[in-house]
């Protein structure tokens, strides 16, 4: 079936190396990455890549490499990791610029959101029920 | 007067499975997972962008929703793809696709253009199946 895509699409080749681009990122985000290795990970030039990159997924590279290290330190602050730790584990090394960004994306900042998801993660686990449409839950037996 | 649709159930065969699909592949984020104690799970999923649709993934299982026999039937005919239940959007088919295809969503449409729009069709790792289609521009 690729094939077939790239039959019809002669320019499936470049939204494969962009692709490549995005899912480079989604895996070595917590890498001090730079442009120019993903790029040249791509193939590209770093100001097609740039110009590219932002067409298909309307953010730049740059600005994408941090939404996913903010949503990956949103997974580890939920898994109960200590702030410091997730920041260095995100691969930023400033504290400081960590829950700046954070703070900017989230509009909470990182132990303000962590607290605040742990206890609902708790309330779930003490009275389930109250966070399970009721009608469901009749239908399931499960009240 | 009604003003929304917040909740909408899919019927998969393994929850475990279709978290995985769902927010490992597609992405989508989990909005509750409550657990109520042995085969009683509630999950819901959400679009990225869309966090006030919760996508409740019910596992078909025998309860007091579905008869021994009902789930049975069920099961068979989510697995044959025989419903379709839904259309997602992407701002980029192309790309989308590709991606998808590079985690292992099965595609049965490659994207093409209709004269509705541009579009696809995926399965799910249970066997229903969605449209994807490309918002316009």
């Amino acid at each position: 079936m690729n094939m077939q895509a790239d039959a019809l699409y002669p320019k499936m080749y470049l939204y494969r190396r962009v692709v490549q681009a995005k899912l480079f990122i989604d895996t070595h985000y917590h890498q001090p990455l730079n442009l120019d290795d993903i790029a040249d990970e791509a193939y590209f030039s770093k100001f097609h890549f740039i110009r590219l990159f932002k067409s298909t997924y309307g953010k730049t590279p740059h600005q994408y490499l941090i939404a996913v290290r903010i949503t990956n330190a949103q997974r580890l602050l939920k898994s109960g990791m200590p702030v410091t730790d997730a920041c260095y584990t995100i691969g930023f090394d400033s504290l400081s610029s960590f829950s700046a960004l954070f703070k900017r994306l989230v509009k909470q900042s990182p132990s303000a959101w962590q607290q605040a998801e742990l206890k609902r993660d708790a309330e779930i686990k003490k009275a389930p029920l109250n966070f399970i449409p009721n009608c469901f839950a009749e239908m399931n037996g499960w009240v | 007067m009604i003003t929304k649709l917040n909740h909408v159930s899919i019927f998969v065969l393994d929850q475990d499975s279709a978290y995985d699909f769902y927010v490992n592949k597609l992405g989508f984020k989990v909005h509750t997972d409550a657990s109520m104690g042995p085969g009683m799970r509630w999950l819901t999923v959400c679009p990225p962008e869309q966090p006030d649709l919760e996508i409740t993934l019910m596992a078909i299982s025998e309860g007091m929703m579905f008869k021994q026999e009902a789930a049975t039937q069920m099961r068979d005919l989510v697995s044959k793809g025989t419903f379709g239940f839904g259309v997602f959007e992407c701002n980029d088919l192309l790309a989308t696709y590709e991606e998808l295809k590079a985690k292992g969503v099965e595609f049965t449409k490659v994207p093409t253009k209709e004269f509705y729009g541009f579009e696809a069709l995926f399965k799910d790792d249970s066997g229903n199946w969605f449209s994807l289609g490309e918002k316009a521009k």
